[in-house]
């Protein structure tokens, strides 16, 4: 039978089993939001407004790292287009599986400047895995097979598709096959490693005096956690997460030494820094990590585990490197191990234990309770204990993403969900949406701050809509924090333009879309606000902490410093 | 970095013949800040394939880091660094000069048989001369006959090929 090009993408994403997408409607998309509308009636396709196109990716976004399932959305030509291109640059940082739909004018206006008409294959080329354009109805079901198996192959990340209105129209049509498999020649992820690559790791491993394992989002992504933690508390050694890899080793586990880099904790960095191995796994040595990269951790011995070929030796030189998923590449390390049935030595180990121990004592991430105003990491770490650790954190981007990061103690995988690599304000609340969406009976809670909350509010409005009880946890210092924090340090305390000096009562807003707000301006408020707030799984709480204004991140790696020069409270 | 690591390279890249490729790869150079000496490309005996010789030059590492990237570009489908192995380089360029009188005229016949280039066009006073060779040798026509007036020069930029039975094909 033949169909029209709305159907037929309709009927891909049934064959892809996508069962959720987000969007926002406009007149290039008008067929396909006609057949996603039958879709939705027929109970096939659930449809997500968002209130504006960023919130609609982010919650893909959200939705795609809390499974194991890509995100879809779908936005119109021109505007709509643009303004998911900040939703996909993210994905591409953290290397987000997500499949975006953006209408084009019909083929006929397309270079003609034509009404809503951006070339957005164009604009999103370099954040993007790859897009396409597709210019004939008979393209779309294989451009779609082989966007969902671009996005979510490999080293994952967002892959955009055009579609021109006019070949989604009732016009257009052609017989529907949707291809079963895929050959690309130009497209072949390397998934299995070496064996040569795992002997050498081995060694190196078996030689080790004082390694450390530095693992990444890849962890997560391969889905390896319980290989990970076989393989790490077989060895014993001492383990750090990056920012994108918290949960993937539980954080309460006694072998976890905190996150490391810019915020991370100081017994983290000294490992790394005085390490003479180092095990980095789906981590790709962001500089936010490595700190002043010609400090960075002079004795060590590098093994690099990593999907992508270009992340390795891209900004340090490694002695070893296992080109693979992280998943099949933890077996193999711990097959051999085992087959070698050798340890590194235990009395070196022990000592490095006892190092690292030492560093440990410093106790970095503490910090002076008050009475009078309510501080930031109190109410982080009230909430990890409130919810029992268990529930999923969204974050935006600034003090509170690092204090979440430091505070809420991620025990598994897929738990906590941020921006992490293009820091993206706005992130949060849209997904948490995402995460509530693939996540109806868990806790979801959205830790923001009062700038960042502001970039995406208008989704309190989706929320509504789809009855999402979510829990917003907003720090608010009246700041933007981490700007603020930054021109104490680095520019005379010229807070230029970081004061929020025209803040609206987020309890009277959240109360304007149908929601609870509450307003918490002392400590001993904490636990009472966040106990109903998580007691509550009818409804979102939006729980507008005040908190103490000029209060900063520790520890820190100053800019151009090496991980062994932490400046500690 | 220093200027003696930044060693000239020749790399070969086959990639699928759609619209945008050569976008992809244009952009991939400026987005990460890599530099394009020549870049030149045209479609192979598969017409479904592209080929491109790109000249860039960096460091060792650099290098690496370019090849890599191209490989992760969906649309490419095979990348060498042909410079990494004996190989033939070839560039051809047109150049234009004034040839106003007869002295001027044979001057510059001289250097085209020297230089085994030939001449393309005459008009009034203008010889079109067309050379091909590696880059030094059209560098060193080009200084041979700075004497006289040039009034354009176009040059193809380099294409590559390795010698032997090798051959860049898709895997």
């Amino acid at each position: 039978m033949e169909l029209t090009g709305a159907e037929i993408f309709v009927e891909c994403l049934k064959a892809e089993g996508v069962e959720t997408i987000f969007g926002y409607p406009g007149g290039a998309v008008l067929f396909l939001y006609d057949e996603l509308a039958k879709a939705e009636k027929r109970g096939e396709i659930r449809h997500i407004l968002a209130r504006h196109e960023q919130g609609a990716v982010h919650a893909a976004e959200g939705y795609a790292k809390s499974t194991d399932k890509p995100g879809v959305a779908i936005v119109t030509s021109g505007p709509g287009a643009t303004n998911a291109v900040t939703g996909i640059a993210d994905a591409y940082m953290d290397s987000v599986p997500l499949v975006v739909f953006t209408g084009q004018v019909p083929r006929y206006l397309i270079g003609n400047d034509a009404f809503q008409e951006v070339d957005i294959v164009g604009i999103t080329r370099p954040c993007v895995k790859h897009n396409f354009l597709v210019t004939d109805v008979k393209d779309i079901a294989e451009t779609i097979k082989k966007a969902f198996y671009i996005a979510t192959t490999g080293r994952p990340g967002p892959v955009l598709i055009d579609i021109p209105k006019d070949i989604t129209d009732t016009d257009a049509k052609c017989e529907f096959h949707y291809p079963e498999s895929l050959e690309m020649r130009s497209y072949n992820p390397i998934l299995k490693s070496r064996d040569s690559d795992i002997q050498k790791a081995v060694d190196m491993i078996l030689n080790a005096e004082r390694p450390i394992i530095y693992t990444g989002g890849g962890v997560i992504m391969s889905g390896a956690s319980d290989e990970l933690r076989h393989f790490t508390q077989n060895l014993n050694f001492p383990i750090t997460n990056t920012l994108m890899g918290l949960g993937a080793y539980p954080a309460t586990d006694k072998q976890f030494v905190g996150m490391l880099g810019m915020h991370g904790t100081y017994e983290a960095n000294m490992s790394m820094h005085h390490s003479d191995l180092i095990i980095a796994i789906g981590a790709r040595f962001d500089d936010r990590v490595t700190g002043n990269i010609e400090k960075f951790c002079p004795d060590a011995k590098i093994i690099h585990v990593d999907i992508d070929p270009a992340s390795i030796s891209k900004n340090i030189k490694v002695d070893c490197s296992i080109v693979g998923d992280v998943k099949p590449v933890l077996l193999e390390l711990s097959k051999e191990l085992k087959q070698r049935g050798a340890m590194p030595d235990q009395t070196a180990l022990a000592a490095w234990w006892k190092r690292i121990t030492a560093w440990q004592k410093y106790d970095c991430l503490k910090y002076s309770p008050s009475k009078d105003k309510i501080k930031a990491q109190y109410i982080v770490q009230k909430f990890w204990e409130i919810s029992a650790g268990d529930s999923y954190v969204c974050s935006d981007v600034g003090q509170h993403q690092m204090w979440a990061a430091q505070f809420y103690k991620f025990d598994k995988p897929n738990r906590w969900i941020n921006s992490g690599g293009l820091g993206t304000m706005g992130f949060g609340l849209p997904a948490a949406m995402g995460v509530q969406l693939a996540h109806p009976d868990a806790d979801v809670a959205c830790i923001t701050g009062d700038g960042s909350i502001q970039m995406c509010i208008q989704e309190l409005g989706t929320c509504q809509q789809y009855n999402l009880p979510l829990n917003i946890i907003s720090l608010n210092n009246g700041y933007l924090g981490m700007v603020r924090q930054w021109q104490e340090f680095f520019y005379q305390k010229n807070y230029a333009m970081s004061y929020n000096e025209a803040l609206p009562d987020f309890v009277k807003l959240a109360e304007a879309y149908g929601h609870v707000g509450l307003r918490i301006e002392k400590a001993a408020d904490v636990e009472g606000a966040l106990k109903e707030a998580l007691d509550d799984k009818k409804r979102l709480y939006f729980l507008d902490f005040i908190t103490e204004a000029e209060e900063n991140v520790y520890p820190m790696i100053p800019a151009g410093a090496g991980l062994n020069e932490m400046k500690l409270l | 970095m220093k200027k003696e690591e930044q060693m000239r390279h020749v790399i070969s890249i086959l990639m699928e013949n759609e619209a945008g490729a050569l976008s992809r790869v244009a952009g991939l150079f400026s987005a990460r800040g890599y530099n394009i000496e020549s870049l030149t490309v045209a479609p192979t005996e598969d017409a479904s394939l592209s080929r491109m010789t790109l000249v860039t030059r960096g460091c060792e590492e650099i290098i690496e880091q370019i090849l890599k990237q191209l490989n992760k570009l969906i649309d490419v489908v095979n990348v060498c660094d042909i410079s990494e192995s004996d190989h033939i380089e070839r560039e051809m360029m047109f150049i234009k000069v004034a040839a106003n009188d007869m002295d001027c005229c044979a001057a510059i016949k001289r250097m085209v048989d020297i230089f085994r280039a030939r001449i393309i066009d005459v008009r009034n006073k203008t010889f079109t001369i067309e050379v091909a060779g590696n880059r030094r040798k059209l560098d060193a026509f080009v200084s041979a006959i700075e004497d006289h007036k040039i009034i354009e020069i176009v040059r193809s930029g380099c294409i590559g090929i390795a010698r032997g039975s090798n051959a860049l094909k898709a895997q």
